[in-house]
């Protein structure tokens, strides 16, 4: 999503608020639920947690005045949104703990180098393993490596120093890659 | 580490469920003003996807993966599409059936376009299977005879090529001109299909003869006309242009209007 986009959608909303946002969801949706899949590990929960932060963005964006809208940063507001609500449920739940199914590997490791993007299904095996990370590992990997912010970025939404951003995305991948290791030895 | 970065990269790119920024939108209250559906259709050109909203049909591409119509969708007519599996009946019999080259009304969409590419489309569609017309042919019929380059440029742009036949529309020194989807070759094939001889034409300009006239009726066409093709030979006339039809008493035709009215 660049940039330019995000500004010609706050523009957008800061004149016509149903255009603006029609607009916004349209631009965002399949984005904030890839994100909301990444955490969540579950497509049910990936829809209400994607759907619940168009919501909020909704009735706050009906309460901000248009100077505010004009200079929002989109994609970081967004995912913010997004992970709060996504915060939310988990705290109501308990967190209950995405078991691994073994029986299902999440990506053929030995795919040779052109590699094909991954079935729907491994898609999903994947992000299942990624929603198994402990919580802050999770925010940092899927932040970055999901949706491809940069390390700032990330550290600016987590409100933690990037070297701490950096440590959480790699220690993170290395769990990822022993529990894929591990599901594959184990088919 | 590599390979798992790219599987988490893909993981980025999954696609919302159908139908789910409509849902969003109905849960906040907001109609979606945008409802362009697309599918795909089993046509001789192969499968190609089709987009349609309640206005009619609004673009259809023949090459590609479902994303990257999508991608072009948005890109060339600033709005979504949503995906259905399966297109209504009776649009998938029209789709095909006129690209078969049956004759189908097909209603179009391009109310989000401007009113000249508008005027240059809904023109180019009127022009019948089986023959061809210039690009300052098309110029003049929409009033705007000095506008040929952006005609061209118009017909580039086309969301609907074959069902709206840009392939139709050559240049006036008879050779075929840009086609955009597959270039030169491609559009001498598609008249070709259609009994076009593109050949022909060109002999017909490289020699000079613009229009031809029938000797009987005083009347005079653009070669590809429906009614200079049942002008028997010894009757057929070649003319150089206009001003040479005129001098000779010939009048232009009423169906091909082979020079502005």
């Amino acid at each position: 999503m660049g940039s330019e986009r995000d500004e010609e959608l706050t523009r957008a909303l800061a004149v016509d608020p149903v255009g603006g946002f029609e607009a916004l969801v349209y631009a965002y949706q399949h984005r904030l639920y890839a994100f909301s899949l990444a955490m969540s590990g579950e497509p049910m929960d990936a829809e209400e947690i994607a759907q619940d932060t168009f919501m909020r963005a909704h009735v706050a964006l009906s309460r901000y005045p248009s100077e505010r809208i004009v200079v929002l940063k989109l994609n970081a507001w967004l995912h913010q949104i997004a992970l709060n609500v996504f915060r939310n449920r988990a705290r109501k739940r308990k967190l209950r703990l995405v078991p691994l199914d073994p029986d299902t590997p999440i990506a053929d490791s030995a795919a040779g180098p052109e590699r094909q993007a991954l079935s729907r299904a491994a898609l999903r095996e994947l992000a299942n393993l990624v929603s198994g990370l402990p919580e802050h590992q999770r925010a940092a990997v899927v932040l970055r490596c999901v949706q491809g912010m940069t390390y700032a970025e990330v550290a600016a939404l987590l409100g933690q120093p990037e070297g701490t951003i950096k440590a959480s995305v790699h220690r993170g991948l290395q769990t990822l890659k022993r529990r894929a290791g591990a599901l594959s030895e184990v088919s | 580490m590599e390979l798992l970065e790219t599987d988490l990269r893909d993981l980025g790119h999954v696609h919302a469920p159908e139908g789910f920024a409509e849902r969003v939108l109905g849960a906040v209250g907001i109609a979606p003003r945008i409802t362009d559906t697309y599918a795909e259709v089993e046509t001789l050109l192969g499968v190609v996807h089709v987009a349609w909203n309640s206005e009619g049909i609004s673009a259809l591409r023949t090459a590609g993966t479902a994303g990257e119509f999508e991608r072009w969708f948005t890109s060339r007519l600033g709005r979504p599409v949503a995906r259905v599996q399966v297109p209504p009946d009776r649009l998938a019999r029209q789709v095909s059936g006129a690209i078969a080259g049956l004759d189908r009304r097909l209603r179009f969409d391009l109310t989000r376009l401007g009113p000249f590419e508008q005027d240059v489309l809904r023109k180019t569609a009127e022009i019948p299977r089986g023959e061809v017309r210039s690009y300052a042919w098309v110029a003049r019929e929409i009033g705007r005879p000095r506008a040929v380059r952006a005609v061209g440029t118009a017909l580039g742009n086309n969301p609907i090529p074959y069902l709206i036949p840009c392939h139709r529309v050559v240049r006036s020194d008879g050779t075929l001109g840009q086609y955009s989807a597959g270039g030169t070759t491609a559009k001498r094939a598609i008249l070709q299909q259609e009994g076009v001889d593109a050949g022909w034409l060109e002999m017909l300009a490289g020699n000079g003869a613009r229009f031809i006239g029938s000797r009987t009726t005083q009347v005079f066409c653009v070669p590809t006309c429906s009614h200079a093709r049942r002008i028997k030979a010894p009757n057929r006339v070649f003319l150089r242009d206009e001003r040479e039809a005129r001098g000779a008493g010939y009048r232009p035709c009423s169906r091909c209007r082979p020079i502005a009215s």
